[in-house]
């Protein structure tokens, strides 16, 4: 009679344990399954909203790759992506945690235009690689406030670099409504517009410019630096295990400050190669949230140089998607920033699968009121 | 269901029947066998990696078992989780303990309790339950204010409150003075002359045949004896664990003493950890073919001095630290690995090598700013020197026989006792004039520790110095020529190995030197 009880109360439950060794198959698939789930949210997000959930998907993921003009865009938008993403996926990597990419690229384009606004008349290559300069300076700069804070005062990275955000935007917001609106600009909050030597060499239809061989470049020197040489070994390791990290004589302190001075330096970069590029001057909004995606882009390309490429790109065919969806089936562009959102959301928890696997395991309690751990 | 017989023939009260443990292809457990009676200390045998944790794990819920079954009172129990285990009556401490150190002994008690165990005056339940077993315990005390064996105490009575019918203890002894030992021990025959079965897990041979009635004896996740402690000598139970006679260490007569190779004179450090041990007024000094051993129970500060002699912590101003004869308070550790120096902490996994890195890249960890022999791992822009760093790693695992499945394993794949010799051989490899080496042996198997403490004396007796800091008096005795002891952050004056007894370095771990020690440092 018991046994028989004990067999009907036979029940199963899913948990979640440990991996002996870390999945290495994992490590490459949660992007993917991260991806897959989210286009499979996505078309169900469309559905109950009433539209036609395939055609959707087709409009948001696949058509800004059917025509040319279409992908240079997607190039166009990449560019910045991946210069912000590389240094971010350095950082995190490091184990800094630097959230306000977007405040250094914001900086970083208010000090490249001080060439283009305060010395208009100086018109020459070394103009455009002074600005590039100013730019890279600038981000690089605005990032060690919170390397400072950090490291002198013990307060949370994460608060600090996010909070600058709104400060380097309200900076820019002054500087165009203020000292450098253009005189003869009607009033609007705008710059006057960079000319010559000021802006990058374009080509293709003519928004294809110089940054993304920028961003190209970063890229892979940063794969050869985290992959071949010892300034990228010192980042694993005090990333990983900070303890060895000191026995191995790299210092912590050190660390902050070159993580937040490459990542704010490549970010002030993109801020400057987007107002010398596709926008032309200063104005309220240069960055659709770069510095925040760039975020989703590091992970998504798993911290690795040569991934945040991919990402890059796929993460800018979501901005280039929701404009589309947006022209073609009327819903709201903010559906970008779901997307991107989900996409975040369903790495963070794949990753999960990395280090632990989910197991079905069935229990046959003889205490039926059995306590569960934490 | 709670059979509360008060006759004292001893009755199975756990029994683990033909229990495997997989994970991926290994078998970390390979059906085992295991029945624990009432009234019994039943003794957990084996090396680091033979399975004993997993098991017991297994026991208090923790891991479920790939195979087999586990009775509890007679009856079939899947143990879902440890808060089940403790439903059942199964009480675990750990070796690690699990206490927030800026509360009191009473919060941290009534923060692992069950709510119905928290009503009424849980302290002075506390104080009569310590006091009545041999364990006094002040439950307003601040845990930071406490020592190490007084910590094991808050959770030998937190499990006790629970009024547990098996207690399982691993390696309780590891942070005890050999005085905390003896008391334990007497509470624990107390608990089972109470009719409480005990699971004892230890590799300390002398105390298993002391104290425990059976004993269960894993080899690579096997069993291999039930044997009778009492019966059994210390050296018959190792060769079991082992599975081969044990090399005993040699040590010829003593090499030539030579000049001061490393002196800390009148150090002061505060230390930067929260509740860490600020060493006070310490003196030491090592001579070329000298060992001198320190002795202490864990949490002393033999971390702060570590760290201190590593420069892993600086203290620049001060001039308290000579290597080599050079004053060495601002150079930081590849500085001092420079000047000759090399040093082996405590904990293998985490700070000497990372888990998850290759075993080159873990010999990079130490060897990037000084490599002895060849040129420098380290081109710049051109990459690291890989074909330097295998020559290393295969001389290594050569000259330190340390055994992987492949050459360049990840750290984390190698068994503790390996990854030791690992860790220790890619410092001696350098042949150190100056070797400061924390734990050497840690948790290690027999076999991995003779070699490594072989190779400790054969440095030495080539003129080095090298400065051990320990918490196993037997490796002690074998290696130290010269011993001192630390306390609270005061080391005793060093003495020579042949004038100590086990009695006395007992007492001074206790505290004994301490007052003199501060007589000269005021």
């Amino acid at each position: 009679m018991n046994k028989l009880r004990k067999h009907l109360e036979l029940n199963v439950q899913l948990i979640l344990e440990k991996r002996p060794q870390s999945s290495g198959l994992m490590n490459l698939f949660s992007p993917l399954l991260a991806i897959v789930l989210t286009v499979v949210v996505g078309g169900l997000i469309f559905a109950a909203m009433g539209k036609p959930p395939l055609t959707a998907l087709y409009l948001y993921f696949i058509d800004p790759l059917t025509s040319w003009w279409s992908v240079e865009e997607v190039l166009v938008k990449a560019g910045p992506l991946v210069l912000i993403g590389v240094g971010l996926a350095v950082c995190f990597k490091a184990n800094v945690w630097n959230i306000g990419a977007e405040g250094q690229l914001t900086v970083g384009a208010l000090m490249g235009a001080i060439i283009p606004i305060l010395w208009g008349e100086w018109q020459s290559p070394l103009a455009l690689l002074a600005m590039l300069c100013l730019g890279a300076l600038g981000g690089a700069l605005f990032a060690l406030i919170p390397a400072w804070l950090k490291t002198h005062f013990g307060v949370n990275e994460i608060l600090t670099s996010l909070m600058l955000v709104y400060i380097a935007q309200l900076l820019l917001d002054w500087f165009v409504r203020g000292p450098w609106k253009d005189p003869n600009g009607y009033n609007f909050p705008k710059s006057v517009s960079f000319e010559g030597w000021h802006l990058l060499p374009m080509w293709g239809d003519g928004r294809m410019h110089l940054g993304l061989i920028v961003s190209l470049v970063a890229a892979l020197v940063l794969f050869w630096i985290m992959r071949h040489t010892l300034k990228g070994f010192e980042i694993n390791v005090v990333g990983s295990a900070p303890r060895a990290g000191t026995f191995a004589g790299f210092s912590q302190t050190k660390m902050v400050w070159f993580c937040f001075a490459l990542s704010g330096g490549l970010a002030g970069l993109a801020g400057l190669i987007e107002v010398a590029g596709p926008i032309g001057q200063l104005q309220p909004q240069i960055s659709p949230n770069y510095g925040f995606t760039a975020i989703i882009v590091a992970f998504l390309g798993r911290l690795n140089p040569l991934g945040v490429i991919f990402a890059g790109i796929l993460l800018a065919i979501s901005y280039i998607g929701g404009e589309g969806i947006q022209i073609e089936l009327g819903i709201s562009s903010k559906i970008t920033q779901m997307f991107q959102g989900m996409l975040l959301f369903f790495i963070l928890m794949c990753d999960t699968l990395i280090l632990y696997q989910l197991k079905w395991i069935s229990t046959k309690p003889n205490q039926p009121t059995s306590g569960h751990a934490s | 269901m709670l059979n509360k017989s008060n006759n004292n023939a001893p009755m199975t009260l756990l029994q683990v029947t033909n229990i495997s443990k997989k994970f991926g292809d290994f078998y970390a457990n390979d059906n085992l066998n295991l029945s624990i009676e009432t009234g019994k200390v039943h003794a957990l045998l084996g090396e680091n990696g033979a399975g004993k944790s997993t098991l017991v794990k297994m026991m208090y819920g923790a891991l479920q078992p790939t195979s087999g079954s586990i009775f509890w009172q007679g009856q079939e129990t899947l143990i879902a989780s440890p808060a089940h285990a403790r439903e059942l009556g199964i009480g675990m401490v750990f070796q690690h303990f699990s206490l927030f150190e800026a509360l009191t002994v009473a919060e941290n008690i009534s923060l692992a309790l069950p709510v119905q165990l928290r009503q009424g005056d849980l302290s002075q339940r506390i104080a009569d339950l310590s006091l009545d077993y041999g364990l006094p315990l002040n439950p307003a005390a601040l845990v930071a204010d406490l020592s190490v064996g007084e910590r094991q105490r808050i959770e030998i009575v937190r499990c006790l409150l629970q009024q547990p019918k098996l207690l399982i203890m691993d390696e309780p002894t590891a942070v005890l003075t050999p005085q905390e030992a003896q008391a334990l021990f007497s509470t624990l025959r107390r608990l089972v002359e109470e009719g409480c079965a005990v699971l004892y897990i230890s590799h300390r041979l002398e105390e298993v045949k002391q104290i425990c009635h059976d004993a269960t004896i894993l080899r690579h996740g096997k069993l291999v004896a039930e044997v009778d402690p009492k019966v059994e000598t210390a050296a018959t139970l190792a060769q079991l664990m082992v599975g081969s006679s044990v090399h005993q260490v040699s040590r010829d007569a003593n090499g030539e003493i030579g000049e001061v190779l490393l002196s800390l004179s009148h150090l002061y450090q505060t230390s930067s950890a929260p509740f860490g041990v600020d060493l006070v007024d310490v003196n030491l000094q090592v001579k070329s073919g000298e060992i001198l051993a320190i002795a202490g129970v864990a949490g002393n500060g033999q971390g702060e001095l570590f760290s201190v002699i590593s420069g892993e912590e600086r203290n620049p101003q001060q001039h308290f630290i000579s290597l080599l004869g050079q004053v060495s308070d601002g150079l930081n550790i590849n500085q001092r690995r420079l000047l000759g120096a090399a040093f082996v902490p405590e904990e293998r996994m985490g700070h000497g090598a990372v888990e998850h890195l290759s075993l080159t890249n873990n010999i990079l960890l130490s060897r990037h700013a000084c490599n002895d022999e060849g040129s420098s791992l380290d081109r710049g822009w051109f990459g690291i020197d890989r074909r330097q760093l295998a020559q290393l790693n295969k001389a290594i695992s050569i000259n330190y026989d340390v055994r992987k499945s492949r050459e360049d394993d990840v750290a984390g794949s190698l068994s503790g006792g390996n990854l030791q010799k690992f860790v220790v051989g890619r410092e001696l490899n350098r042949k150190p004039k100056v070797l400061v080496i924390n734990q050497p042996t840690w948790g290690v198997d027999a076999g991995a520790a003779a070699l490594i403490r072989q190779a400790v004396i054969d440095l030495s007796r080539q003129g080095s110095a090298i400065l051990i800091i320990s918490q196993d008096l037997d490796e002690i005795f074998e290696l130290a020529d010269t011993i001192a002891v630390i306390s609270r952050g005061q080391l005793s004056p060093s003495y020579a190995a042949s004038e100590l007894s086990r009695e006395k370095i007992g007492l001074m771990m206790a505290g004994s030197h301490e007052q003199t020690a501060q007589a000269f440092g005021a």
